[in-house]
């Protein structure tokens, strides 16, 4: 950011709001609230002008819904450790070590947009056909997941890691004795604790949404259970976007908290499916 | 070049009353600083000259005429703001000529003009250079020729000087007023920093919570100040309790010192006062043999504070505690304990009612 | 910024040398062929930290898209040929890039005004202070949302059945006999902006942040009209940053698999959903190496899109920070 801007005393410097910034934020909202309510909407209707949580009790008492739910819930769980373990100490031993290869990791971050999943999947399809046993559990999603979260992981700890002072934590910290692993663990990782929950909700997010992957792979994920649902049962379906949507917003919520219990900027990233 | 007048301008923000009933006059040509600590309300009254804000009540005369209304961008007022303010996808000479593009100028005599003006600021050389090509001294430089470039019927500026580092502070004040000289151009400028202030400008206007609390020359203002604040922002003041106990004397302190003072200060025998000394009033001679001279005030060395050209020093003295301000480097040897003598001079003692 | 620039400082005594002249005395010959020793296993070790990250990229990065290439240019007997590649401009490959650029480019743009004006507002609008972060937030949500549940989202909205489309028939407006469809390539752009301008906001609020107020007072005070600062100042100092979101954008809908897939069934031509298609064993194609082609083009102009996207804001941040 640019440099030290001389205090200024904090002045209510606010005139009347500008009438075209009101007409835009409206708009927006309306484009945003308009389709939420369409599908709340449907989700609801029990019979004609009749509402209730029936669609909501049929879902949740599916089985299938349960076992996808969960499928995808564990899988982002995996994607979160992995990507934890793989992220973690690479971005601290960049800032540590090799703050000249920074660049170079900022592109490779942003490498996962320029191969869309599908792209991925067809990419893989030769490694799957050769090593079927790498399809034979959903293991192989959380793997690719980490790929698919990669740039805001990457971002999310990367600033984090910028916002401490590595190198003199790091230094204090040996110079007590820790060895490099304790350093990282009980040093680094308390103190970029609202950087990781941030990438940890956003990945959460992404994962519970992922269909592509999935889909194309033929695993039961949670998104790939709303498809079959919408396929049938529409209302159900309207249920199921909604429980999503709430889900989303759950996590989007996590990481606002987060952010601002940790007094940084709030950097709402985006992610996932499209 | 024009007159400016303010004329008991009000403006509340909220519950915060940022000017009241400002009333200030700048003559043509002259140059006024407004000066005062943050949130006093000087910014807030450049920028109704300005015209960005507009006050909730009184009048602002150009020349006499009203341009209370008048929008920003029609009021023909060159301003300097405190930093950034350059736009960074022009040259110097572009930035410099933008005002003159507004105005419909054609290509080839902006850039003359805009070089002049350039000249004027000592940057000829940098006309091409983009703004973050430029130090922070240049922009402001470049800041005050694009200022200048429209001929303003009044410069403002905005504490140009803060964002910078003291030295250039010091060369660019002087710049900026052998330049305002050079073209006559009434000006209002803001400032926190009362050497700043005092330094440059033909009358100061100090400020406090959104009250003028006294305008006038410099020297004035130092030696004469009207009210506590304007004695204690500006310079270091010594401050006593006292009560006039004649014509020429003031009793400080708990009764039984007195001090001379001169004969004009207008307050009655009797009447509570504050006693205003300058650290650079008192003189200090060193107690013989550990004892005062019979009957002069007495003190004795607490700190010492090495500043340049003088030396501060912080006593406990007949009048209470004092600072003292003694040229040289040869005070600093006055070891803490010391003894000395003081000698208040007469000239240098100002009274306040302290009611 | 403080202080001088470089050529003003030219005379300060540097603060380096001092500093290097206080370090070791003079080595001993051994000393110098131990510690080439010592640094190059240094580096060894300095480079190990980072390798399980390139290693894990490699693979699932790198090696699928090398892959993708080195495929689409092979035949059915390995030998490297054109013929792959040149099926991706005829016919039905052709018209599905045809269409996903088109689709892409339209609600690139769309997408990006309507986010541009709608940050603009929350930024520079004078609106209260908590309406940025709401709308950050709110944003990730939008954007986020992408996927099956926005495609059933729209045809809850403006399906054959939908909240809104039955609001118009009830005002005469019915849409669906006028040739309007949900399913149709206008329905999936609409629902394409409901990600697109939430993003568009994400990306362009900082670079409207750092439009400085003093530049827009500064024209003011020179003279300059709202129309005029922003033909001289402020869009010439925020179109590397427009451009460049509204790049990504493209390239964000360009990628988009599950929204169009949901919305059409998998019948739309898109050339994600045509790659699917192929994957999932549904479309039988003369050649396999069809699929990859269809993919390595998709890579391609995704990069190009990134790339240009990075550029572009490398060039902004020079103007906005």
């Amino acid at each position: 950011m640019a440099a030290v801007t001389a205090a200024r005393p904090v002045r209510a410097r606010r005139r009347r709001p500008s009438l075209w910034a009101l007409f835009w934020l409206l708009a927006g909202a309306l484009y945003f609230l308009v389709p939420l309510y369409s599908v709340a909407q449907f989700s609801l209707e029990t019979g004609a002008h009749r509402y209730g949580f029936h669609w909501y009790a049929q879902i949740f008492s599916d089985p299938s819904f349960r076992s996808s739910f969960l499928l995808s819930l564990r899988l982002a769980v995996e994607t979160v450790a992995i990507s934890f373990v793989l992220m973690v100490p690479t971005v601290y031993w960049v800032h540590l070590r090799l703050p000249k290869l920074r660049p170079t990791m900022d592109m490779i971050a942003v490498l996962p947009f320029v191969v869309p999943p599908v792209a991925l999947v067809v990419g893989l399809s030769g490694l799957f056909s050769a090593l079927p046993s790498l399809l034979a559990s959903s293991q192989i999603l959380a793997l690719m997941y980490v790929i698919l979260a990669l740039p805001f992981t990457y971002r999310s700890l990367d600033a984090g890691m910028r916002a401490i002072d590595v190198k003199t934590l790091t230094e204090a910290s040996q110079s007590v004795g820790s060895p490099g692993w304790k350093t990282l663990l009980f040093v680094i990782v308390p103190n970029i604790r609202s950087a990781m929950l941030s990438a940890a909700f956003l990945t959460l997010a992404i994962v519970m949404g992922e269909y592509t992957i999935s889909s194309l792979l033929l695993f039961n994920t949670f998104a790939v259970y709303i498809y079959y649902i919408g396929n049938t049962e529409a209302y159900q379906a309207a249920a199921l976007a909604i429980i999503s949507f709430v889900l989303t917003w759950g996590a989007m919520m996590g990481i606002f908290f987060v952010s601002r219990l940790a007094g940084g900027r709030e950097s709402v990233q985006i992610g996932g499916t499209r | 070049m024009a007159t400016l007048e303010l004329k008991q301008v009000r403006k509340q923000f909220g519950d915060v009353a940022a000017l009241r009933d400002m009333t200030l006059e700048v003559a043509s040509g002259e140059f006024v600083s407004l000066l005062g600590p943050s949130g006093c309300g000087k910014t807030t009254a450049l920028r109704i000259v300005a015209g960005f804000e507009f006050p909730d009540s009184g009048e602002l005369l150009v020349d006499g005429r009203d341009i209370t209304g008048v929008v920003a961008n029609k009021r023909n007022m060159g301003m300097v703001f405190q930093a950034y303010s350059l736009f960074p996808n022009m040259t110097a000479r572009d930035n410099v000529a933008y005002g003159l593009r507004v105005r419909g100028t054609d290509k080839a005599a902006r850039q003359r003009q805009a070089e002049e003006l350039l000249e004027l600021v000592g940057l000829s050389d940098q006309a091409k250079r983009y703004p973050r090509q430029l130090s922070g001294g240049q922009q402001q430089r470049v800041a005050l020729a694009r200022a200048l470039a429209i001929e303003p019927a009044v410069l403002l500026l905005d504490e140009p000087l803060s964002a910078l580092d003291a030295k250039v502070r010091v060369t660019l004040r002087q710049e900026i007023r052998q330049i305002q000289k050079r073209l006559g151009t009434t000006t209002l400028y803001v400032t926190h920093d009362q050497e700043e202030a005092l330094s440059i400008s033909d009358r100061v206007a100090v400020m406090s919570a959104g009250v003028l609390e006294q305008v006038g020359k410099p020297a004035e203002i130092y030696r004469d100040p009207r009210t506590p604040f304007v004695a204690e922002f500006v310079g270091t003041m010594n401050r006593l309790d006292g009560q006039v106990a004649g014509a020429e004397s003031v009793v400080v302190g708990a009764g039984t010192v007195r001090l001379q003072i001169e004969a004009d200060h207008g307050h009655p025998i009797g009447a509570k006062v504050l006693v205003l000394i300058r650290p650079e009033s008192v003189t200090l001679k060193e107690a013989v043999n550990g004892e005062a001279a019979e009957g002069a005030l007495k003190g004795r060395v607490i700190t010492h504070t090495f500043l340049g050209p003088v030396t501060r020093l912080g006593l406990d003295s007949d009048l209470g505690p004092l600072v003292v301000d003694v040229p040289g480097v040869e005070a600093l040897s006055l070891a803490s304990g010391t003894g000395v003598t003081l000698s208040v001079d007469p000239a240098g003692v100002h009274l306040l009612s302290a009611g | 910024m403080r202080g001088e620039t470089p050529a003003e400082a030219g005379e300060r005594p540097s603060a380096h040398s001092s500093r290097r002249a206080t370090t070791v005395a003079a080595p001993e010959p051994g000393d110098r062929v131990r510690r080439a020793r010592k640094s190059s296993n240094a580096r060894i070790v300095r480079w190990a930290g980072v390798l399980p990250f390139f290693a894990y990229t490699a693979v699932f990065l790198l090696f699928p898209t090398v892959e993708l290439m080195v495929k689409s240019f092979k035949g059915s007997s390995g030998q490297f040929t054109w013929a792959n590649v040149s099926q991706l401009f005829q016919g039905d490959f052709a018209s599905a890039y045809v269409t996903s650029i088109e689709v892409s480019a339209i609600t690139a743009v769309a997408g990006g005004l309507l986010g541009l004006f709608i940050a603009y507002a929350a930024v520079h609008g004078r609106l209260p202070a908590f309406i940025r972060p709401l709308l950050s937030t709110f944003s990730g949500v939008a954007a986020n949302f992408a996927g099956i549940p926005l495609a059933f989202a729209f045809i809850a909205t403006l399906g054959p059945t939908g909240v809104i489309t039955s609001v118009l028939n009830g005002a005469g407006f019915h849409i669906y006999n006028h040739g309007f469809s949900i399913f149709s390539i206008t329905g999936l752009s609409l629902t394409y902006v409901y990600f697109q301008f939430p993003l568009m906001i994400l990306i362009i609020s900082p670079s409207l942040e750092g439009l400085r107020a003093e530049w827009r007072e500064a024209a003011q005070n020179l003279g300059a009209t709202p129309a005029q600062y922003w033909r001289h100042v402020g869009l010439p100092i925020l179109l590397p940053a427009l451009l460049g979101a509204t790049v990504l954008l493209f390239g964000n809908a360009f990628s988009a698999y599950a929204t169009p897939y949901a919305l059409s069934g998998g019948y739309i031509n898109l050339v994600p959903v045509r790659i699917g298609a192929i994957l999932s064993g549904n479309v039988i194609v003369p050649n396999p190496q069809l699929g990859d082609a269809l993919a390595f083009g998709m890579i391609v102009i995704v990069a190009a899109a990134v790339s240009v996207y990075v550029l572009l804001q490398r060039r902004a941040a020079k103007w906005l920070q």
